[in-house]
């Protein structure tokens, strides 16, 4: 059996769609979290947080929360002195009896501030500051020259706020040493499950990595937010170490939105200058946003896709705020970056008074893989019906407009290292096991499929491991490199499997193991398919021990880079303000397909995280405190089901596409769907909406903005 | 939160002689929707909670004359599915339109009526520990900081947050009393006058801390009426405003006119003049537009939410339009 891909058109599960095979655990609650994890005895560990947006602590009180009953240890994290930058920062850790008690003690503490100026402004230079810093000047080619002998020349001013990743399981840990103290357990809702025995081990200071285990069987969400153990993980381990008990901490949603990570914020003033035909021209952008404390801002790549637009200024602007800190978010900065040339090159078409479809097309010499955008963007145009319902801007006057808009964008997305073993036992049982974790998104379901295939047997017949700090090591699941890593692996592995099996078999089949194929539960010689033996009896001549292959990742069958096109249509009230989407179209290319039905939900999920940033979810600071102000699913708002109108996705499956290998698909279907809701209200309002979320009170300024112009 | 004690008394006697003269000592639960949020972030620590949900008979539709009593634990979802079933909904179109833009299944599931008026504002400062006026050092947060969500009418005192009821506009468009129990017996009180701008140490309602509503009753049925939200989410969301409106026509003239503007103001927002506006007349665009904006006239809307007096503005005016539309 050769490693490489089979041909598509003669699978049987690989491709297809395919259910996740732990969806009925996760909808009857079989399936444990972190969350769930409740051990013997166990502890709940609590945090007392800081309620200003900068402070110096002058001093922490313990006494009256040691004394309640309950209350098991204390740890003092910001003794006095202690400088803390944002809000929710940690003051102590509580361990006790139940959660309610830990609750209750953290109130007990009692900690004196010294209340210090803080900046969350991240929307203004100006306002912010010295808390901006504003970068050097990038130029290309003659700018001034070309905007001067531009035949149209746009005006955009554009952004959007800082989000969260809200995963829906907060993060955290439930750590248990063991009562010699020589041993731990630790649960851990986790992106990256290989090696983080380790760190709890030395975080509870056990000896070394082989004394503990670390495991991870679903987990609700980290969207690049969740690859370390955190100070929370890390708390859990020293706590149980010290209590000689099991300790869970999971953050309390207010700390998850504070502290768990956070998208940037990015704004951009920006000019575009193109010719009379609509080739783009000139590119001028100033920008500024903020990743919170740590500062940084990674809206440097202007224009994004559209790169190679021969003369340009572009500058940023990171403005740093009191603010919790950025990690990854899906597909970091691209979302950012995508809303900002998207919506200043759909301003550069109504300007010259150009079709957008028909402008992007015109321009996508400009990016590294014009013919698959062009490909996309027709059949994105065909789904959303571009042709029949597109619009000039400002050519409607009833109340409730009708407005479609575009986006396109790349991604990455190679393969990790992965290890994947193969066991087939000898009574035909087969076993998948790989030290990855699934994130919701179908890994398990994928390594199943990949085995399946390879070994030509039913997905039931394939017990699939993971989620195990003891299993063959396997990379985080970050930049959309899971699929490609574990499916190459699973590949290599089974399909050492199948041919170690048919070297055993081959006697009885004709003498050639070359020859032989397993399929449909049998395994027999390519050209006698009659003398087929049943895949149970077949594997009998494994011998006494199973027969175990190990897989690695196989940088053959899978490939990077990837393109996409989506279309939004909207409606908006110009009187209310308010935008609903009625359709989203996403065209994506991934390469090699594993389960059509998980990386179209793939999609989906992403469609509707994109209408959340473009409509409803922002975080808002107060500038009175330096605190959130809704740091709780009530008004840090996102989409309800009925919020995200029609969604639909094509996944390309050309020969041409499906021959590439393997490229994952986490990060790229995420990047467009604001800028492309951000066009579809542009064209139906006339004006440019200046900062998603697109909430009734900025969609109306943008409309008495026009009004007034 | 806080330990409590628990009663479930059988009756609204009991009730009454178990709760303190003093709010917050004491709380009336209901379907504790507002009160066990508002509880586990510790902004209410009541020691005692007295549950009216044994007492049956708080829990019932009935009709009286015209008129139609509702129980003050009848929950959200039975009060939209008897409005269904017995056309109630056809009689008080503001009412059955108000409880139908209350979204989250668990909110008309667990939530009723009475808890829905008496829900406290989810003013941001007011949920997150810093008062209902959200005062510090003399000046209110809400006016410094975040002000999106908050008053634009009857905000010159210290109050800035908005009632954040949706039943009681529609109620008291169509004219609805309550019925309340105390120590002293019971009493009718005309829905609006449950509720007031508070000055510091105040509440938002008028009622003691001991009272415990009833019922709420419509008295004649206004099928002339309708209300309309402002909502961005068609799920659990707030309304950004709303406008109830209860009209009385003759042919196509109207006779009388209610007005009332909810998330707009401390309390429901009564507006009279520009219910005066439409007596005598036949509604057109022209004056739909002059009653919303003599609605609105007066707003003083703070740093960051002139966009609702807009708002307010369409919402009169599509409720208007709601209700003469046959």
């Amino acid at each position: 059996m050769e490693l490489a891909w089979p041909d598509p058109k003669d699978t049987t599960v690989l491709g297809k769609r395919i259910l996740r095979l732990d969806g009925p655990d996760k909808t009857t609650g079989r399936a444990k979290y972190t969350y769930d994890t409740n051990r013997p005895r166990m502890l709940w560990a609590k945090y007392a947080t800081c309620p200003h947006g900068h402070a110096r602590v002058k001093s922490v009180d313990v006494d009256a929360a040691q004394k309640m009953a309950g209350v098991v240890a204390i740890e003092v994290l910001a003794p006095a002195g202690s400088d803390l930058n944002v809000a929710f920062s940690e003051v102590a850790i509580v361990a006790a009896e139940s959660e309610e008690v830990a609750r209750e003690a953290v109130r007990r503490i009692q900690v004196e501030y010294e209340v210090l100026p803080h900046n969350v402004v991240d929307d203004d230079p100006q306002l912010a500051g010295a808390s901006a810093k504003p970068g050097k000047a990038n130029v290309t080619g003659d700018p001034d020259a070309a905007f001067k002998e531009a035949a149209a020349v746009s005006e955009t001013e554009v952004g959007c706020s800082i989000i969260t990743h809200c995963c829906m399981e907060s993060h955290g840990s439930a750590v248990e040493v063991a009562a010699d103290g020589k041993s731990l357990t630790a649960w851990c809702s986790t992106q990256a499950i290989s090696g983080k025995n380790g760190r709890f081990a030395n975080e509870a200071e056990i000896g070394d990595a082989s004394n503990a285990v670390a495991i991870c069987q679903h987990m609700g969400g980290g969207f690049g937010s969740k690859f370390d153990i955190d100070a929370w993980g890390a708390w859990a381990a020293k706590l149980s170490a010290r209590t000689k008990r099991p300790v869970k901490v999971m953050l309390e949603r207010d700390m998850e939105i504070a502290l768990a990570g956070s998208r940037p914020s990015a704004f951009a003033r920006m000019r575009v200058g193109c010719k009379e035909d609509g080739t783009v021209t000139a590119w001028e952008s100033e920008a500024w946003g903020s990743g919170g404390n740590g500062g940084g801002l990674g809206v440097n790549q202007l224009p994004y896709v559209f790169g190679n637009v021969p003369n340009k200024r572009t500058r940023t602007t990171p403005i740093t705020t009191n603010t919790g800190e950025q990690r990854a978010w899906r597909a970091p900065s691209h979302p950012q970056m995508a809303l900002l040339t998207m919506a200043a090159m759909s301003d550069c078409a109504a300007e010259l008074g150009m079709d957008e479809l028909d402008f992007f097309k015109k321009n996508l010499g400009y990016t590294q893989r014009a013919k698959v955008y062009e490909e996309e963007l027709n059949l994105a145009a065909d789904l959303i019906d571009w042709k029949k319902k597109w619009v000039p801007r400002g050519d409607q006057a009833d109340v409730v407009r009708h407005g479609l808009g575009l986006s396109i964008h790349t991604w990455g997305g190679g393969g990790h290292d992965s290890n994947v073993q193969c066991t087939i036992h000898p009574d035909g049982a087969v076993e998948i096991a790989c030290g990855t974790q699934d994130l919701g998104v179908g890994t398990r379901t994928a390594l199943a499929i990949v085995a399946a295939e390879t070994l030509g047997l039913p997905l039931e017949k394939i017990k699939v491991s993971i989620g195990d700090s003891r299993l063959p090591p396997s990379g985080g699941s970050g930049g959309s490199t899971t699929i490609g890593g574990i499916s190459s692996a699973s590949r290599d592995a089974c399909v050492q499997a199948a041919n170690a099996l048919f070297e055993k078999v081959a006697p009885e089949l004709g003498g050639d193991p070359k020859k032989l194929v397993a399929k449909g539960g049998k395994v027999y010689a390519a050209d006698n398919e009659a003398k087929a033996i049943p895949w149970d009896v077949a594997c009998r001549s494994v011998g006494a021990q199973p027969l175990v292959t190990n897989g690695k990742t196989q940088r053959s069958l899978m490939q990077q880079g990837v393109g996409g096109a989506q279309a939004a249509e909207v409606e908006v009230d110009v009187e209310t303000g308010i935008v609903r989407v009625l359709k989203l179209v996403a065209v994506q290319d991934c390469g090699r397909i594993i389960d059509l039905l998980t990386a179209e939900s793939q999609v989906r999920g992403a469609l509707i995280m994109g209408v959340c940033s473009a409509l409803y979810e922002e975080r808002i600071m107060d500038p009175v405190t330096g605190t959130l102000l809704n740091p709780d699913m009530e008004f840090y708002k996102l989409a309800g089901i009925a919020d995200v109108g029609e969604l639909v996705v094509k996944m390309m499956e050309t020969p041409e596409h499906l021959g590439r290998g393997v490229v994952g698909l986490g990060e790229p279907p995420v990047i467009s769907p604001m800028a492309a809701i951000s066009n579809a209200v542009a064209n139906a309002i006339g004006a440019r909406v200046a900062r998603c979320p697109m909430t009734p009170d900025r969609v109306l300024a943008a409309v008495g903005k026009k009004k007034g112009a | 939160m806080n330990r409590f004690e628990f009663a479930r008394p059988s009756s609204v006697a009991d009730a009454v002689a178990l709760l303190s003269e003093k709010h917050d000592e004491t709380s009336v639960l209901a379907g504790g929707t507002d009160l066990l949020s508002l509880m586990k972030d510790f902004v209410v620590e009541p020691k005692r909670l007295v549950s009216l949900m044994a007492i049956g008979e708080l829990r019932q539709l009935e009709t009286k004359g015209d008129g139609l009593a509702i129980g003050a634990t009848t929950t959200l979802d039975e009060l939209l599915a008897a409005g269904t079933a017995n056309g109630y909904s056809a009689k008080w179109p503001a009412v059955w339109q108000a409880a139908a833009g209350i979204r989250s299944p668990q909110l008309r599931t667990m939530g009723t009526v009475a808890g829905e008026l008496l829900q406290r504002p989810r003013c941001w400062y007011f949920r997150r520990g810093h008062g209902l006026l959200a005062d510090r050092d003399g000046e209110s947060m809400a006016v410094k900081g975040d002000n999106r969500y908050h008053a634009i009418l009857g905000n010159a005192g210290p109050a800035k947050f908005v009632h954040a009821s949706s039943l009681a506009p529609a109620l008291i468009a169509c004219g609805a009393t309550a019925e309340v129990a105390g120590p002293k017996g019971k009493r009718s009180v005309a829905v609006k006058e449950l509720f007031r701008i508070p000055k510091a140490g105040e509440r938002e309602t008028t009622l003691a801390a001991n009272e415990v509503v009833m019922s709420v009753t419509l008295p004649k049925p206004t099928p002339k009426s309708a209300t309309y939200e402002v909502r961005p989410r068609q799920g659990l969301d707030w309304p950004l405003v709303t406008a109830s409106v209860a009209l009385e026509l003759d042919g196509k003239t109207i006779k009388s006119a209610t007005i009332v503007l909810g998330h707009v103001a401390p309390i429901p927002w009564v507006c009279d003049d520009a219910a005066k506006l439409l007596v005598g007349k036949t509604l057109d665009e022209k004056l739909a537009h002059a009653v919303g904006a003599a609605a609105v006239a007066g707003a003083t809307p703070l740093s960051k939410n002139a966009y609702k007096v807009e708002l307010a503005q369409v919402a009169v005016r599509r409720a208007l339009a709601a209700a003469t539309a046959t």
